[in-house]
């Protein structure tokens, strides 16, 4: 336990910087992941066949293993930050675009049906009835693809794309416990706090909106 | 004033036509029941006139225009519309609710605000109490006084209303069939109005038109139809009763004569009709009744001999004429 402290106590810039590196690198995968799932997801909804296709190929997507996934972009991509990003991309996409399709289907369909019959607009009844319905859904989308993101961005290190990865990989080479062990807590603890802050924000959208999740 | 001409439409996919060919005039002002069993193309019709549904063939004129000539969205913010399942936005309030289609019209805030007031006091809710909460803390009731709410909101001067009672116990629907009823009257509205209650029909409406495989069987005024039945179907669907029904069709108090009420019989309420003065007649075993004027003093009584007499007249065909 002394050890691990003075090892975190002696190590300060290293642990900044491979933290910082796994939100940039986590961040960055989740923000396009949302910027390609939403709109697809609110454009498929309307097309039931496409959406199908969508779903399947999506489906096959998520049972490639993480590890896999990052080292198949080795080949492809080569190694660094940009093929690091383009996997978790992919490994964050399904959860986002699964919930954000359930989410707008699940919407009555006499709210829908009334909508147009006051004389909402097709875009309106997409921006002002069922997105905000389906949100609560959505988020949970959201939030378990962050979850997911941030803990497969562990693997990054394999393919040179930096993070918290980089203290356990180092600490298993090394056999230097401290190491390993303070990247597997941070880890572990970037995680939980993604999960609790998407509960919180879906929480208080939830609320907002007075509709349950 | 909406008309239909030879209206029909043909689903993709179904051999026979949902709606053949319907021929349907509602003058201004006056309420129109659709009724029918289930399937017989009611609400289709219903959403061929602000185009939810276009029609395969024929015309539908709303206010002297053609529809099928208009921009979609644009005509349905000029039709008022309650479809079957109320369908409020759970994610917004009741006054938000009542508010989209003023709002759609860009109606100013401070027009919109009292609008809403003025909405919920209209359909017998306190807007300080209601216009804050959402639709899923309401009653069955009241969320059916949103929803009618909402429609009228922009004042439209067409109203389209499919079963909008159909989600309430029988005590508050007939409340609210009586108060709607009073409401539409009251702004002028020309109403289309579907249900399968015969006897909300003919309460409520000016006019029934009977529907069966999707054509009009019958459309004439409640006491013609349940007099004049046009065939077996119509007269087994407006039921053996009919006899009964349409003395509710005729207040007691224009049948009142001078005389004095037995003993030990209450009066019956000013607005009660000759059924309710039989049926209190039959529970009582009196063959006479008090009934209340409008101040509330008995206006004098209703005679078995002279509901007889009503029957009679109606049986002959032409509608009673009160005393
Ligand atoms: N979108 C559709 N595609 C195919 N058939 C349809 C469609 N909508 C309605 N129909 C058919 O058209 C017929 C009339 O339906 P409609 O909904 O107008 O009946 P309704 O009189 O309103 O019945 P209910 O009293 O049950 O509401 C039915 O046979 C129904 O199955
Ligand atoms: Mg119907």
């Amino acid at each position: 336990m002394s050890g691990l402290l003075h090892w975190v106590a002696t190590h300060g810039e290293i642990i900044g910087r491979t933290v910082r590196e796994h939100l940039v690198l986590s961040g960055v995968a989740l923000a396009v992941a949302l910027a390609l799932a939403l709109p697809m997801g609110v454009a498929l909804v309307r097309h039931p066949r496409a959406a199908a296709i969508a779903v399947g190929g999506v489906n096959t997507l998520r049972t490639i293993p993480s590890l896999a996934l990052l080292v198949i972009m080795l080949p492809v991509l080569g190694t660094g930050f940009l093929p690091s990003v383009v996997a978790l991309t992919l490994y964050g996409l399904p959860a986002i675009l699964l919930n954000t399709l359930v989410g707008l289907r699940e919407v009555d369909a006499d709210v829908i049906d009334a909508a147009r019959g006051q004389g909402l607009s097709e875009r309106q009844i997409t921006t002002d009835i069922t997105i905000p319905l389906a949100l609560p859904v959505i988020l949970a989308g959201i939030r378990t693809s962050a979850v997911q993101i941030v803990s497969a961005a562990t693997l990054a290190v394999f393919i040179g794309g930096g993070g918290l990865g980089e203290l356990i990989s180092s600490g298993l080479g090394l056999l230097d416990i401290a190491q390993l062990v303070t990247g597997a807590l941070l880890v572990a603890l970037l995680a939980v706090a993604t999960e609790l802050v998407f509960g919180a924000i879906q929480f208080g959208l939830a609320r907002r909106y007075g509709i349950a999740s | 004033m909406i008309r239909l001409e030879r209206v029909s439409k043909t689903f993709p996919g179904t051999a026979l036509p949902s709606v053949d060919a319907v021929d349907l005039e509602v003058p201004d002002g006056t309420t129109c029941v659709l009724i029918g069993p289930s399937g017989c193309g009611k609400t289709t019709t219903l959403r061929m006139i602000n185009r939810l549904i276009e029609p395969s063939a024929g015309r539908v004129i709303v206010e002297g225009e053609d529809v099928t000539r208009a921009d979609p969205v644009q005509l349905r913010r000029r039709i008022g519309y309650v479809i079957q399942g109320i369908g409020l936005f759970p994610h917004l309030s009741v006054g938000d609710n009542v508010a989209t289609v003023p709002r759609l019209l860009g109606w100013p805030k401070a027009k919109v605000a009292s609008r809403i007031d003025e909405m919920l006091s209209l359909v017998g809710l306190d807007p300080a109490t209601f216009a804050g909460r959402k639709p899923g803390s309401l009653s069955g009731g009241q969320r059916q006084r949103v929803g009618v709410a909402r429609a009228l909101a922009a004042d439209p001067p067409v109203m389209l209303m499919d079963e909008p009672f159909g989600a309430v116990d029988p005590v508050v629907r007939a409340r609210l069939q009586r108060e709607f009823g009073e409401i539409l009257r009251r702004l002028g509205k020309t109403v289309i109005m579907v249900t399968h209650d015969i006897d909300e029909a003919i309460r409520m409406g000016d006019r029934v038109a009977i529907m069966r495989g999707g054509r009009i069987v019958q459309y004439d005024e409640p006491s013609r139809l349940l007099g004049r039945p046009a065939d077996a179907f119509v007269a087994d669907f407006v039921g053996a009763d009919r006899g009964l029904k349409r003395l509710t069709l005729e207040p007691a108090a224009a049948f009142a004569v001078p005389g004095v009420a037995p003993p030990g019989v209450p009066a019956l309420p000013a607005d009660a009709s000759l059924q309710e003065a039989l049926s209190l007649m039959l529970a009582s075993g009196a063959d006479a009744v008090a009934v209340a004027g409008r101040d509330g003093r008995p206006a004098g009584l209703v005679t078995l001999a002279r509901i007889r007499e009503v029957a009679a007249a109606q049986a002959e065909g032409g509608a009673a004429s009160a005393a």
